[in-house]
């Protein structure tokens, strides 16, 4: 099997109902065989590019075509299956229920014989070093299985080009490495060509041999070696939110003061349903401090944040709030109970605040400005102290341009501020914090990580944070707690 | 929706899932029809025997069936007060009329919605979705692309608990529920409705880039019918033809059209 | 037909399912579907306390297990989305449990035919409001007439099925047509719909 060969002049598309383009005048030729990262900015049409390669932009219903866009001489939406895609979020990835069935499907639907099928699937799922058996249950797979297992349906249908869109994003380092060597098998083995869209440069430098860097609207604006485009366009790169390896992101932190305790754990062991997942946990939570919790998938590291946020009851132990945490500021009245289990929602937000891996899960309101109300609203607070304060924070987080805005139609940055800033709006003295920079690019990256330090540092505010991203882990790392496998 | 723990297995294994269905119709069309005493009860006491000779024990049939220990008196309630009446009236309010008529068509509707539903609940429960697209695809010959995007979406679902879980959780974490509980429950179901939906977009994404949408297609997984499936149409055929031939022969018949009068 | 806000058609229009309408009407199908389940619940209580107190004021209720027609006909807006949706959803419900087993799909035929019909009338070209509450109705008449026969309410006295129709009705054009409309604005304001035309009228 040979590559694909990609042809775009003065290329264009322009989603219905958008003012302007999200790609315009690309001109490109990628050559068979050839492994292209493709970078830029957000909005520079990256996955519109690959969502096009793939045919499955959509017709006509759904925007207007410009220019000229060939795989091997003909347009990708006239011909199934002529590129294997793989998508960022691994569950939408995951089709059937099955993983044979999940790799057989492409095949089904290219009308490839039954007899011809199985064999293909279990050459895939090899090919990509996924050895579970063809009936075991898509859901008890990993990130990184379930990407791998993406890859394999893709490559089961025999297409010259592999398209991936962000493919490690949402993967621990483990999960990162096992799809990237995967795909850099699968590339050699089948002389595929390939396109990668990707922010961690430093991943895909091994398996590319051309970057090509996309601008918003403006087509490709640089294109070559690997090694020469990162080189003479560092900085712009840098700016436009991608991870240009040897440059590492610093942000600078104040004078630690630690204060007292805040929460107590003692002996603590999470899980669900009643069977805890590590081993016991003893710790302080303390003011002005950041505790960075990591470990492998599976730990219990979300679990455990969850417990000593107040959120779920510990399996075994138990978590104590101090004096300090129960009898805060103004307007809020101490707490007698020690449990922050047991306390009632609204005491809870003004003393533990949790921000959710998804951004989307915490959504309550149709405008950004009641989202970030809601909490306040709740707490009782008078009308106009809470104008004051929801104006306060949407400054703070660069969010009030968007107070008008529906918050499920923002990007995915902005999400994250903004489930920041409703976390924040009660003020807090904990703020627990699930993989707070998953998937997020590096302009993103810094404004969260500089959110979260300030916090610490100027407020004087206990952070939990529970990551796999080694650069958290290294600035927020005041101290640290690495769960075991389980 | 998914299968349940692997229990014992049953003559209803061997079926294609597409059978249950169609002797659903083939059974449940005749009892609609009719509603009469004699016809129910024949239909649900042979049921109830041949269940048990699959090996469905009556454990088994009462977990999978219990909604209908309380569908069935509501049913039966309404038509006792309004049906029309007939024979001697027994208490009369407003609209509510007791009579003859109503007393025997109550408890001939009570029971029938037994007869239908004890069956069909439990030869049509913990089918696995997977298969049964299969059969509806292959042998009963629904279009395809529909039937697989909804096998697709009952899986979307099953993913979809944790979902709910995080929404749950994130309401007490923002401070809200402590009042207002059925506001919050109805703007957590719209939430967790976003994120489907969300879902389902990108999930069409990448079934489409699999090939999927075209006319023709193969699949990995043949359904076919065999003679368990003969069986089990033949029997359903065969309690039906009971139930009714009982009621003829006892002359206690009624054609739901003979109600009208 | 004047009281019918003005839906905006999109240029460019096709009656052809594209693969992202087929998924998403299974979504939404499904969703529905659940959302039964619920509702054979919550719902039934009501339903039958009313029923059994009153003739025929059980109907109220009804309007919920109406609206997955609804909603796939504004959302999809392709011929056969309100047919697909409803008997989706009312298949969902029957394995899961439903306590009307195969009736379930029976009244999900019919009523996702009823929503159908009235989407067809306006040539699957107007999905304002008005259309919405009289895809509820077609829903709602749908369900009243297959129910002379599944629920053997043809036995019933002629009071009772009118006071029933009336309700079966109303709750049809409120909980189903009016709901539903409202439904698919609220989506539709997220970006969840951007891909439909459906989202893209009415996005602000």
């Amino acid at each position: 099997m040979t590559g694909s060969r990609i042809r775009a002049r003065d290329w264009g598309w322009q989603h219905a109902g958008r003012d302007a383009p999200a790609v315009a005048g690309l001109d490109l030729d990628v050559e068979p065989g050839e492994r292209v990262l493709l970078l830029g900015p957000s909005g520079a049409g990256k996955s519109t590019l690959l969502s096009a390669l793939a045919g499955v932009l959509g017709g006509e219903e759904e925007g207007d075509e410009s220019g000229e866009l060939r795989v091997d001489d003909a347009h990708p939406s006239s011909r199934r299956g002529i590129a294997g895609l793989v998508l960022q979020d691994p569950q939408a990835n995951t089709i059937m229920e099955r993983v044979g069935d999940d790799v057989a499907f492409g095949c089904e639907n290219l009308a490839v014989p039954r007899a011809e099928i199985w064999p293909r699937v279990r050459h895939a799922l090899d090919a990509v070093g996924l050895d579970v058996d063809l009936d075991r249950s898509t859901a008890a797979l990993s990130g990184g299985q379930r990407q791998r297992l993406a890859l394999a349906g893709a490559i089961a249908m025999r297409p010259g080009l592999i398209l991936l869109d962000e493919p490690t994003a949402n993967l621990d380092p483990a999960g990162v490495l096992e799809v990237r060597d995967a795909v850099a098998r699968v590339a050699r083995e089948t002389g595929a060509t390939l396109v990668v869209v990707e922010h961690r440069v430093e991943t895909w430098l091994p398996v590319v041999d051309r970057v090509v860097v996309l601008a918003p609207g403006g087509g490709a604006v640089a294109d070559g070696a690997p090694s020469a485009v990162l080189d003479a366009h560092r900085d712009e790169l840098a700016a436009g939110g991608v991870w240009v390896p040897g440059l590492p992101v610093e942000v600078p932190r104040g004078a630690r003061r630690a204060g007292g305790p805040l929460l107590a754990l003692d002996g603590v062991r999470a899980g669900r349903g009643g069977v805890p997942v590590h081993e016991a946990v003893s710790l302080e939570v303390r003011a002005g401090e950041a505790l960075v919790v990591t470990g492998p998938n599976g730990a219990g590291k979300s679990t455990l944040a969850l417990t000593l946020a107040g959120l779920m009851p510990a399996v075994e132990g138990r978590v104590r709030a101090t004096e300090a945490l129960r009898a805060p500021g103004s307007g809020t009245s101490p707490l007698r109970e020690a449990d922050p289990l047991r306390w009632r929602p609204k005491q809870l937000a003004t003393r533990i605040g949790t921000v959710f891996q998804q951004p989307e899960h915490q959504f309550v309101a149709s405008r950004v400005r009641d989202e970030v109300a809601a909490g306040l609203r709740a707490q009782g607070l008078p009308r106009a102290d809470i104008e004051r304060r929801v104006d306060e924070l949407l400054a703070a987080l660069r969010l009030d341009a968007l107070a008008d805005a529906n918050p499920f139609t923002l990007s995915g940055g902005e999400q994250r501020r903004l489930s920041v800033a409703t976390v924040l709006a009660p003020a807090p003295r904990i703020m627990v914090l699930d993989e707070p920079t998953f998937g997020q690019d590096r302009r993103t990256w810094q404004e969260l990580v500089r959110l979260i330090a300030a916090l610490v540092d100027e407020r004087g505010c206990a952070v939990v944070a529970v990551t796999h991203d080694a650069d958290v882990e290294r600035v927020l790392g005041d101290r640290r707690l690495r769960l075991g496998a389980p | 929706m998914r299968s349940r723990a692997p229990s014992r297995p049953t003559a209803l294994d061997r079926v294609n899932p597409v059978t249950p269905f169609a002797a659903a119709v083939l059974y449940s069309v005749p009892m609609l029809l009719t509603i009469d005493l004699v016809t129910a009860a024949v239909a649900l006491g042979a049921w109830l025997a041949v269940l048990g000779a699959a090996g469905i024990g009556p454990r088994t049939v009462l977990r999978r069936s219990w909604p209908l220990l309380l569908a069935a008196p509501l049913s039966a309630v309404s038509m006792l007060l309004y049906a029309e009446p007939g024979g001697r009236i027994h208490a009369e309010l407003w609209l509510a009329i007791v009579s003859d008529r109503s007393v025997e068509l109550a408890a001939a509707i009570g029971l029938r919605v037994l007869a239908i539903g004890v069956p069909i609940l439990v030869g049509l429960a913990g089918l696995d979705p997977t298969r049964l697209a299969d059969g509806l695809a292959q042998v009963a010959r629904l279009p395809h692309r529909f039937v697989l995007a909804a096998l697709a979406g009952v899986r979307l679902f099953g993913v979809l608990g944790e979902d709910w879980r995080q929404i749950a959780l994130a309401r007490r974490a923002r401070g809200l529920g402590d009042t207002g509980a059925v506001r919050r429950a109805l703007q957590a179901a719209f939430a967790l409705l976003v994120v489907a939906l969300r879902r389902g977009g990108t999930l069409a994404t990448a079934m489409e880039a699999r090939g999927f949408g075209g006319p023709q297609r193969t699949w990995a997984r043949p359904s076919t019918l065999g003679r368990a499936d003969l069986v089990l149409l033949v029997v359903t055929f065969a309690v039906v033809a009971l139930a009714i031939g009982t009621s003829l022969a006892t002359g206690s018949f009624r054609p739901l059209w003979e109600g009208v009068r | 037909m004047t009281a019918t806000a003005p839906s905006v058609a999109p240029a460019r229009r096709s009656s052809r399912w594209r693969v992202v309408d087929i998924v998403v009407a299974a979504v939404l199908g499904v969703a529905t579907g659940l959302l039964f389940v619920l509702w054979n619940g919550v719902g039934y209580v009501w339903f039958s306390a009313m029923d059994a107190l009153t003739p025929g004021f059980g109907g109220i209720a009804v309007g919920i297990w109406l609206i997955g027609g609804v909603l796939g006909g504004l959302i999809i807006r392709k011929p056969g989305a309100a047919l697909f949706v409803e008997v989706l959803a009312s298949v969902v419900s029957m394995l899961l449990g439903s306590q009307w087993a195969i009736e379930t799909v029976y009244s999900g035929i019919a009523q996702g035919l009823g929503a159908e019909l009235v989407f067809l009338l306006f040539a699957y070209r107007r999905f304002g409001p008005l259309v919405a509450v009289l895809a509820g109705i077609g829903a709602a008449v749908a369900a009243w007439t297959l129910e002379l026969f599944t629920s053997g309410n043809l036995a019933m006295s002629g009071e009772f099925l009118a006071i029933y129709l009336a309700c079966v009705v109303a709750s049809g054009a409120v909980l189903a047509g009016l709901l539903g409309w409202l439904l698919t604005r609220a989506l539709a304001a997220t970006g969840v719909l951007d891909r439909f035309a459906s989202g893209r009228a009415r996005r602000r």
